[in-house]
């Protein structure tokens, strides 16, 4: 990446007594990036936080203490270690509720990101490959899609069909395939004109094949930079609109949510919003760092 | 340059009959508009009243025509809650989000601009850093809960701003901040990768070697080229800002056309919201036909090629 890495890169193998594998490289690129080591150790604790939540919960998210109401956390003077987060406005234990809305936030993030993924993908593999025809009727969908407000159709889409996980995941898998086109199309086209792939199609391998054995193998690095970027866009909208009522629907504890109800307590118990307002901030910034990081990694001038 | 504009113009009222007919067939597919404007306690002869009225009888394509024919003439129909025409409102509202949007941008451009011409001089410098801060706490940041934060902050513990409603341009000071922060790490971004990409081009050595003063080499000849990305991307960012305004209007209960949309989607007002989604959509579709063409204006490579 620096220069001064550059210039190194051709003496390295020559002085070690046994050049390291591609493998070992990688691996010590990895392990030598702190902003996705640690991206990966916070994304890791919090899906390790939210896939036991049911063990580590101190109290069950929907039960309601209505004598237990808006408890302060454990900092605060009047904070005791039974609510070590506080309560909410119906006395539900907040950090059972900030676990559980996590599985909320992670489920929602992965489907989305997964869904927007997969119709991302085929478009932007095929418009790649085939050019032609199919490469302006992807192109033109794409512009199609990038001119709807995604806020507002989302808005108007869950209000009509009801706010469930199933609705929002799917609004949000529709909505958010465009990088996937967009970045796929390219990696695509510059995969096909690689001699591998023509070689491939020399000796007369399937399309399928082509492109699950030689095409996608090799774009792997672009898809999951833009699958991380889109699992951060699907949660931070998740938050959003079930923040505006028009998301995940109540009792289920959603960080988006959270905030929203806490925000009419927002003169005299600022952590109600300030605690799951900070949750999504670490949880995106950790799958940020961590799609920034893939991204520096696999970036072939980087390679020492 | 003038085959280019066509096709460009050709695309963009493609993709703007594509969006109307979408926006049209979304809110349509929610059910019965008969129904939902007779409301609860209608009765069936109510409801078929209504659909003999508003001609919901005829078959959805002469509908739908209908329905844009009087779009483009301006007239979007009556608002099923407000009783008055919509097209109304909208002028009513639209110069808020306007102001907004155009607020929100100038921020992100005072802020994105600056920031990562400096950070593409000294990269990995202090500021490089600093600017790298900004941008990765902007695009984890969710907006609502920055705007309530801010609203904590310049409010409540020092109360300098109003919380919410519209009127003075004080009311415009956090939502334009929130909006312009979200927008401001794509500009920085851009306008780094752009500046180190020119910067290390040889004509910027062949400036340098000519003896230029170091700031002529950089206001001249590099940021020219450096920031043609950077004028397409801030079309395209304020139109996804009219867009996105929703949360943070209707945070700051700001009169503009992202409250009304919040509002009339949980009142089922589906006239209104078709007429925003629509309005929106094509004001993205112009500003994006505006900026390609700035683009292919600015830089002879995209046209011709």
């Amino acid at each position: 990446m620096t220069m001064s890495e550059t210039l190194r890169a051709p003496a390295a193998p020559a002085a070690a007594a046994q050049p390291p594998t591609p493998g070992q490289i990688l691996r010590r690129r990895i392990l030598g990036h702190w902003s996705l080591m640690g991206g990966l150790a916070v994304l890791g604790l919090i899906l390790l936080l939210a896939v036991l939540a049911p063990f580590v919960a101190p109290d069950d998210p929907y039960r309601q203490d209505l004598m237990e109401r808006l408890v302060p956390p454990v900092w605060n003077a009047e904070g005791s270690w039974a609510h070590p987060l506080g309560t909410d406005h119906l006395g539900r234990d907040y950090l059972s509720r900030l676990l559980y809305g996590a599985r909320v936030s992670l489920l929602i993030g992965f489907a989305a990101a997964l869904g927007s993924g997969v119709i991302g993908t085929t478009l932007g593999v095929c418009a790649g490959y085939f050019r032609g025809r199919v490469d302006m009727v992807v192109t033109f969908l794409v512009t199609v899609r990038l001119s709807t407000p995604v806020v507002l159709v989302a808005l108007a889409v869950v209000a009509l069909f009801g706010g469930s996980l199933e609705v929002v995941i799917l609004v949000l898998s529709a909505l958010l395939w465009d990088r996937f086109a967009i970045v796929m199309r390219t990696s695509t086209i510059q995969a096909t004109s690689q001699d591998y792939v023509l070689a491939a199609q020399a000796v007369g391998c399937s399309v399928p094949r082509i492109i699950f054995g030689e095409i996608l193998p090799n774009v792997l690095n672009n898809l999951i930079i833009v699958a991380t970027l889109e699992m951060a866009h699907a949660i931070l909208l998740e938050a959003a609109l079930s923040f505006l009522g028009l998301g995940v629907q109540p009792p289920l504890p959603s960080w988006g949510l959270m905030v929203a109800e806490g925000r009419s307590n927002l003169f005299f118990e600022p952590w109600l919003i300030a605690i799951p307002g900070v949750a999504l901030f670490l949880l995106v910034l950790a799958i940020n760092l961590v799609g920034d990081g893939v991204r520096d990694v696999t970036a072939p001038d980087g390679r020492t | 340059m003038l085959a280019y504009s066509l096709k460009r113009l050709l695309l963009a009222v493609l993709v703007a009959v594509t969006v109307s007919v979408g926006s049209f067939a979304l809110l349509r597919a929610a059910g019965d508009p008969a129904v939902a404007m007779a409301g609860h306690s209608a009765t069936a002869s109510d409801i078929e009243f209504i659909r003999e009225t508003y001609g919901f009888n005829r078959p959805l394509p002469v509908q739908y025509a209908d329905w844009l024919v009087k779009a483009l003439q301006g007239d979007f129909g009556e608002s099923l809650y407000f009783r008055m025409p919509v097209s109304r409102m909208l002028a009513d509202k639209l110069p808020t989000t306007m102001t907004l949007g155009g607020l929100a941008l100038a921020f992100a451009l005072c802020v994105g601009l600056p920031l990562g011409i400096i950070a593409a001089i000294r990269p990995n410098s202090w500021i490089d850093r600093t600017a790298l801060l900004i941008s990765v706490t902007g695009q984890a940041m969710p907006t609502f809960w920055f705007a309530l934060v801010l609203v904590v902050l310049f409010s409540i513990t020092f109360p300098l701003l109003p919380p919410s409603g519209s009127g003075t341009w004080k009311h415009f000071v956090m939502p334009t901040v929130v909006l312009g922060y979200y927008a401001t790490p794509a500009i920085m971004r851009l306008t780094r990768a752009g500046m180190l990409e020119v910067l290390a081009s040889d004509y910027i050595r062949t400036a340098r070697a000519k003896g230029l003063h170091p700031a002529v080499v950089l206001l001249k000849h590099a940021l020219r080229n450096a920031v043609i990305p950077v004028v397409s991307l801030s079309a395209v960012q304020f139109g996804f800002m009219l867009g996105g305004s929703v949360v943070v209007e209707t945070v700051f209960a700001l009169h503009g056309t992202g409250q009304l949309a919040w509002e009339s989607i949980s009142r089922s007002d589906l006239p209104t919201v078709q007429a925003i989604v629509l309005v929106l959509s094509s004001f993205y579709v112009v500003l994006s036909l505006i900026a390609d063409l700035l683009n292919a204006w600015l830089d002879p490579r995209i046209r011709v090629a």
